[in-house]
């Protein structure tokens, strides 16, 4: 390990902490009925849209080994239990993470 | 100081049928897993996950550990995947701040943005008068926080149980999270062109560039979410 594991904490803080700080100061100037304001709720939720969408079909770690096909059924069928428990958000999280292990043991 | 009232109130939200304390535990023990192996003591992982709380960060600063990168490059590699908090900060900031709030708890509060947190806020702020909002917020903040400090510790000290078949179950339950939570924000025009277009532009963009494709797609899909949105009337 090249680096001191407690600076490399910090480096990754900082750098994690900025876009929180200049968000705070940005935001200091931008009136919730604003479009600007409107416009930065959208690309937040697209940008979180993008990033959801890319943990599933690209994803960096071990979800990476599991067939494409069998990481649409899993999502398809908690979006299914969600609906179906009246928008739980416990049973298709727990689901999920069951069957899945379930899937790649025995398949 | 901080009114306990709404702080509680905050607090609360990890507990019930909406609880994020599930899918947040369950990557964070992967992180608490993954961090062991990179040879942090159990300190450090708590102090990681302490400073940090962003998950694609921490996960960012481990490969970069891996491959040995240099402290300028972790920087940027985690400045650039951590970037979403930005417009997160900036569509969310607007409904806390209130003259009577001193502005240290803002910018002292800005640290428990986080996907999770900041998806609760989004759907409860409504119901708290705007003054008390920034005490509702730490209160969620202060919760889903420490929920994610405590699953690093049982990850870290688990890890030698954690076995691939878990780690791949652990992997799916916060995307998935993320997925129920995005479909009960969609209730306006723009937030639901901007979750689906994202969700199709952002992995598109994913083959021009893995890195900058979430703000990429991003970026182009908000933006005409917000435009189609304001000509019909949001």
């Amino acid at each position: 390990m090249a680096n001191n594991i407690i600076i490399v904490i910090i480096v990754t803080s900082l750098a994690t902490y900025l876009s929180r700080f200049l968000g705070v100061i940005s935001a200091e100037k931008i009136k919730e009925t604003s479009k600007i304001f409107r416009w930065f709720n959208c690309l937040a939720y697209s940008t979180l849209a993008a990033l959801i969408a890319r943990m599933i079909i690209f994803p960096s770690g071990s979800l990476n080994e599991v067939d494409y096909f069998i990481r649409f059924i899993v999502v398809f069928l908690a979006i299914v239990i969600f609906y179906l428990t009246r928008k739980n958000l416990v049973y298709p999280t727990i689901f999920s993470g069951i069957i899945l292990s379930l899937f790649n043991f025995y398949l | 100081m901080i009114d306990k009232k709404y702080f509680f109130k905050g607090f609360k939200s990890i507990k019930g049928v909406g609880s994020p304390a599930i899918a947040l535990a369950a990557s964070f023990v992967a992180i608490g897993a993954l961090l062991k192996s990179l040879g942090f003591t159990v300190q450090e992982s708590i102090f990681s996950t302490f400073l940090t709380y962003a998950l694609p960060g921490s996960l960012v600063m481990a490969e970069s550990m891996l491959i040995g990168a240099s402290l300028i490059n972790i920087f940027l590699a985690v400045w650039l995947v951590n970037a979403r908090l930005y417009p997160m900060t900036v569509a969310l900031m607007p409904l806390l701040i209130h003259e009577n709030q001193p502005r240290w708890k803002y910018y002292l509060s800005c640290h428990f943005i986080a996907v999770s947190s900041w998806l609760i806020m989004k759907d409860n702020y409504e119901v708290i008068e705007k003054e008390n909002r920034i005490d509702f917020w730490i209160g969620i903040g202060t919760a889903t926080w420490s929920v994610a400090i405590l699953a690093t510790v049982v990850g870290y000290i688990a890890s030698d149980f954690i076995n691939e078949d878990i780690l791949i179950g652990l992997a799916i339950i916060n995307p998935i999270y993320f997925t129920c939570m995005m479909l009960s924000a969609m209730k306006t025009t723009q937030i639901t062109l901007s979750v689906i277009l994202g969700a199709i532009i952002g992995p598109m963009f994913y083959f021009l560039s893995p890195e900058w494709c979430i703000l990429f797609g991003g970026f182009f899909a908000g933006t005409i979410a917000f435009f189609v949105g304001e000509k019909n009337g949001k």
